[in-house]
């Protein structure tokens, strides 16, 4: 009833191609960004701010990133939370450096550091593939985190070897550092992430992300029907890295504040490719409900017991976290290996020709 | 909708060689891996406009053959000449844009896109619009698109494949997928088209319908095709001339009623002491 598309006739190719071919999918959009620009931030409060909306965005966006290197490109990568590193410093000596630039050209610029980066640890991608790339991948992973605790330069010569986000306006409004209010930050966050989902999209359901997928399924068959696998891999790192770098400065600059070398570990690398897995490995929706599952998760947690009445400590929330999330990645992979994403789609086709399904 | 496409519209790769002019030669080519030898010494011509089949028994190099010629495998000795460029080593990429294509033995389908983008996909080089125009899709790049879906509707109106268009490959019975993958292989607009096995486990029925859409393949676009196929009575009514191949030699060449009564391929064929 929800979803009829009796009646919804293309009668050309443009409308085929448009955005929401049925327009339901259209209304439910504009609902949620009814959501996301005017309702919650008129019911959060600073901690709904700091600890759910801006890390479910920033996750997102860091997964999306990987999602098109792993999910569309079918090359997987270990390196995310070095390459989120490199975008933060990269932001932060162009931050430090010409700090009458606009925040919104630094961060522009700074993805295309770790894109450079990115694709510098994609080559091995030319000869090896599967779990041998992703243990090359690894190797840019501890080199990155290595090189931002040893190299002085990047972080400023601080004594503490933490970058910290200076003070940034825009149009006369602080939009980074620890002036910067919650909810500025958010709507800074958000339109940087619509704006990105939105040329992710374009591109993965165009020629290029046609490409990727093709290398994905069968590489030998793409090359024979006339693709260059070299330029589509490191087309892929390119444009992997650099959402993934934006997203890591805007990890330091619009959420944490400040940031050590240590923050870039391996664990965030976890964190992000099991957003991707848990959320759907080639799916642009899949990174958000994935992100909204792996960062509410820890809250509801903590919050759902002490509601009740039962008394829970911080580490035993700690300890269900990582053990729910443990079993959730076990569960996807063996029973929906596409994740929440094609959960969704499951439901969408059922609600489709629900209620008469024959 | 669409009207089913006109044969004047169906214009094959125009490669500027005349009907009956020799398209692709290969000369005395070689090939071998470490102490096998796939290929020993093999020369002949493709015709522009004509249907060619390869044959031979199991394991005579007739794959490897249509590797050599699409740049999937360097011979070591020997020159492949198409549209009168001489050539031995190239990827299978610069292949394809010099217009060369393919269809393989096993299914070789992008199994987690759908039909519709399967085709697209074979389409990826005759596109151009670079990343930035992507990003936005509005304006060049969607026009482009559309282009190029229209072309693609062609060929699924032409192999009647319209009923599957968003269905995931995977999910298709082997002979559409067959099906399918002869549409990506015209979606690349070859002058030249080489079918690995294009019937290999089909029934009579399929059989049938495949035999149909590569005469009109040849016919209406004009494509040259290179075949391998065993169904010999297939192979006899389709092609134009046959070489035969065995244990990497070649044993003959000419017409279907020659090749038939040749001694030497009646022998390869039902096994003589060598």
């Amino acid at each position: 009833m929800l979803y009829r598309v009796a009646g919804q006739y293309k009668t050309s190719y443009k409308a085929d191609y448009a955005l929401f071919p049925v327009k339901q999918d259209a209304w439910l959009l504009g609902v949620i960004l009814l959501f996301a620009f005017v309702i919650l931030p008129l019911m959060a409060n600073e901690f709904t701010f700091r600890a759910l909306l801006i890390p479910v965005l920033i996750y997102s966006l860091a997964a999306l990133g990987l999602n098109i290197l792993t999910g569309y490109a079918g090359q997987l990568s270990l390196g995310t939370g070095a390459f989120m590193g490199v975008g933060a410093y990269a932001c932060f000596k162009l931050a430090t450096i010409f700090p009458e630039l606009n925040i919104v050209i630094v961060l522009a610029l700074s993805g295309f550091f770790s894109a450079a980066i990115g694709m510098a640890f994609g080559l091995p991608s030319l000869r090896i593939k599967g779990f041998y790339l992703a243990i090359a991948t690894l190797a840019a992973q501890f080199f990155l985190v290595w090189l931002f605790q040893k190299w002085a330069w990047l972080y400023n010569y601080s004594a503490s070897g933490a970058i910290q986000a200076p003070n940034i306006q825009m149009f006369g409004v602080t939009v980074a550092g620890a002036r910067a209010s919650a909810m500025t930050q958010y709507y800074f966050v958000l339109c940087v992430v619509a704006v990105v989902t939105f040329c992710a999209i374009n591109i993965t359901r165009g020629r290029i992300g046609r490409i990727w997928k093709s290398v994905r399924d069968m590489d030998i068959a793409a090359e024979l029907v006339g693709i260059n696998l070299m330029k589509a891999k490191l087309l892929a790192f390119f444009v992997s890295s650099y959402i993934v770098g934006i997203a890591g400065a805007l990890f330091v600059f619009f959420w944490r504040g400040a940031a050590e070398a240590e923050l870039f570990d391996i664990q965030l690398s976890f964190r992000v490719l099991f957003i991707a897995i848990i959320g759907g490995l080639g799916s642009i929706l899949g990174n958000y409900l994935g992100a909204i599952l792996i960062v509410a998760l820890p809250v509801i947690i903590g919050a759902v017991p002490s509601a009740l009445g039962l008394p829970i400590s911080p580490s035993m929330v700690e300890h269900l976290n990582v053990m729910i999330i443990g079993l959730l990645i076990i569960g996807f992979l063996i029973l929906e290996p596409h994740g929440l994403a094609r959960l969704w789609a499951i439901i969408r086709e059922k609600l489709i020709i629900w209620p008469f399904p024959h | 909708m669409n009207p089913r496409p006109s044969p004047a519209q169906f214009a094959g790769a125009d490669d500027g060689i005349a009907k009956g002019d020799v398209l692709l030669k290969v000369d005395n080519v070689s090939l071998s891996f470490g102490g096998v030898k796939a290929i020993t010494d093999i020369s002949f011509d493709i015709r522009k406009g004509e249907i060619r089949a390869i044959i031979g028994p199991n394991g005579a190099g007739k794959t490897s053959m249509l590797n050599v010629i699409n740049g999937f495998y360097t011979p070591q000795v020997g020159t492949i000449t198409f549209r009168g460029e001489e050539r031995r080593a190239m990827k299978p990429h610069h292949a394809v844009r010099q217009g060369i294509a393919r269809t393989f033995q096993n299914v070789a389908l992008f199994k987690g896109m759908t039909t519709l983008e399967n085709i697209m996909a074979g389409r990826s080089v005759l596109m151009k619009r670079n990343i930035f125009w992507q990003m936005l899709w509005h304006g060049p790049a969607l026009k482009e698109e559309i282009e190029h879906r229209e072309k693609v509707e062609e060929i699924i109106d032409f192999l009647e494949i319209e009923h599957i268009r968003r269905t995931p490959v995977g999910k298709l019975p082997y002979g559409l997928q067959k099906r399918v993958e002869l549409g990506r292989a015209l979606a690349m607009e070859p002058s030249l088209l080489l079918l690995d096995e294009p019937m290999a486990g089909m029934n009579l029925e399929e059989k049938e319908d495949m035999s149909r859409f590569i005469i009109d393949v040849n016919q209406q676009r004009g494509t040259t095709i290179a075949l391998i196929e065993h169904d010999m009575g297939v192979v006899m009514d389709l092609s134009d001339r046959v070489v035969v191949l065995d244990y990497g030699k070649k044993i003959a060449d000419g017409v279907p009623d020659v090749v038939k009564n040749d001694q030497a391929v009646i022998d390869a064929y039902l096994g003589v002491a060598h």
